[in-house]
């Protein structure tokens, strides 16, 4: 359905958000669900981004104000624990580190190239002159 | 009535499984997507959703995708909130005939739409849906302005804003009129529940979504919405724009129960001036220039005055 056309497809055709049947969508994780090609989770705006979040662990305190925050759905939190960024559907806007109040930040943006390893080994350091 | 879905804190909540999904083409920083996510993540319950035409419809269902993992309706600019009231009438009409398939299922009927589309455009058929005592959630997604269509006024739109059809320059200082007040015309059709809310405060939101799935009968809800492209701010500033406009008072948060009972829900300890709301937004740039400085002054004295309406109220208890 998804390589067919707009003017393709018969009318009255339906595009569903996913293959089969799901019955309590709300307590099925996105991992546990069984997307059709139609849903936009199967997409990607990845190219979308001129900068990117990466995450360090090291100082979250898991209060998940970048995952409230995060306009797309983009922050990824498990067993009320931040685990990571879906680089799929991240657009960059940078609103996680915004939030972020941990110091140093947990999440700080770099540009898209940026290698993560390097970034993380050279993190920065705690910021004596905030509060 | 099903169990309200329990929402202690943030930690909590995120726990919560999505059913509004990336990739959609809302621009990066759009609140939009904020406000829609803290609303349905605030139920387990199933959803029936429409969207009446604007950013987040547009974005959301680009063939040949969907950004919806619930059933979901548009049809036109003015009449998302007919489409859902429709839906509502057809689900109580089977259960009372007792043909609904699976009558232990208690699904909401969430309408949103943007301002120009609540508004102005399907003014008439929101107030219908609130007349006629539809059991749905009208969600105005308040970003004071025609985004979709490239910037022009609303009368959600505020005085001193420059837009494409109100447009600062030599003659004019942009918008001249002042914003229509919908919580207060929505609650004097007497619904159970009509508030102000922003993403921000998504425990204040929270709250107040899950009160009006739970009351029966219509529920209107205003939410702030800044928009990074047309109130011209940098996209990772989107959630201080949101603490400045509650903070300043510009967007009050309150509700109004059956139509008369008034509650502020949101006391900031610190109140910010409203220049520096202002300053905040490209779209208020050229206010700080002298001739148009007497427009901050009034700005500031219409938000204090409307604050001090809001506390009146909150007290007479009328
Ligand atoms: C009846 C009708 N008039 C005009 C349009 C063109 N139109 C499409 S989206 C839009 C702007 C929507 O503004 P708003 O409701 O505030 O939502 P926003 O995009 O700001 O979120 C307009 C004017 C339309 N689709 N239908
Ligand atoms: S940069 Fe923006 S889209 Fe990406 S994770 Fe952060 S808040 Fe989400
Ligand atoms: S905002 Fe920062 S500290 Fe909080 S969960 Fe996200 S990364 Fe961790
Ligand atoms: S124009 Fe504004 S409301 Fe529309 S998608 Fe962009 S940020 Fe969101
Ligand atoms: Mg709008």
């Amino acid at each position: 359905m998804a390589n067919t056309g707009w003017d393709e497809f018969e009318i009255g055709a339906m595009l569903r958000s996913f293959d089969g049947k799901i019955d309590d969508i709300a307590g099925t994780l996105q991992e546990d669900r069984k997307y059709s090609p139609n849903n936009s989770f199967m997409a990607s705006v990845a190219d979308w981004r001129i900068e990117k979040p990466i995450f360090s662990k090291d100082f979250c305190i898991d209060c998940q104000f970048c995952w409230i925050y995060c306009p797309d759905m983009s922050i990824i939190a498990r067993d009320k624990k931040m685990i990571g960024v879906d680089m799929d559907h991240c657009k960059g806007c940078g609103i996680c580190v915004e939030v972020c109040p941990t110091n140093p930040k947990s999440l700080l943006m770099f540009p898209e190239q940026a290698d993560e390893e390097a970034e993380l080994a050279q993190w920065p350091a705690k910021d004596e002159k905030e509060k | 009535m099903s169990e309200m879905k329990k929402i202690k804190n943030l930690k909590e909540f995120s726990t919560s499984a999505d059913r509004f999904e990336g990739a959609n083409l809302l621009c990066p920083g759009c609140a939009h997507s904020i406000i829609v996510r803290e609303v349905l993540n605030a139920t387990n319950d199933d959803l029936v959703l429409s969207a009446s035409t604007g950013c987040l419809e547009v974005c959301t269902a680009v063939y040949p995708y969907t950004s919806w993992d619930a059933s979901w309706i548009h049809i036109g600019f003015e009449n998302g909130s007919t489409a859902v009231a429709g839906a509502e009438a057809m689900h109580k009409a089977l259960k009372n005939k007792g043909r609904l398939k699976q009558p232990e299922r208690n699904p909401k009927f969430i309408s949103f739409a943007g301002d120009g589309a609540s508004y102005d455009i399907g003014f008439q058929w929101i107030s219908g849906c609130m007349e006629r005592g539809h059991n749905i959630m009208h969600v105005v997604l308040d970003n004071e302005v025609y985004a979709n269509t490239g910037g022009q006024r609303s009368s959600s739109t505020p005085i001193g804003g420059s837009n494409t059809t109100t447009p600062a320059g030599r003659v004019s200082y942009g918008e001249k009129r002042n914003k229509k007040d919908m919580v207060a015309i929505m609650a004097s059709h007497g619904i159970p529940y009509s508030a102000q809310v922003a993403p921000n405060k998504w425990k204040d939101m929270v709250k107040k979504i899950q009160h009006g799935m739970a009351v029966d009968g219509p529920v209107f809800i205003n939410a702030v919405s800044p928009c990074t492209t047309e109130w011209k701010f940098d996209p990772k500033d989107t959630m201080m724009l949101t603490d400045l406009s509650t903070d300043s008072l510009v967007f009050p948060l309150y509700e109004i129960i059956d139509g008369h009972e008034l509650n502020i829900t949101y006391r900031p300890k610190n109140v910010v001036p409203v220049e520096e709301y202002l300053a905040a937004q490209g779209r208020f740039k050229h206010l700080f220039k002298d001739e148009y400085k007497y427009l901050i002054k009034e700005w500031q004295e219409r938000v204090d005055a409307n604050w001090a309406y809001l506390n009146r109220r909150e007290e007479a208890r009328v």
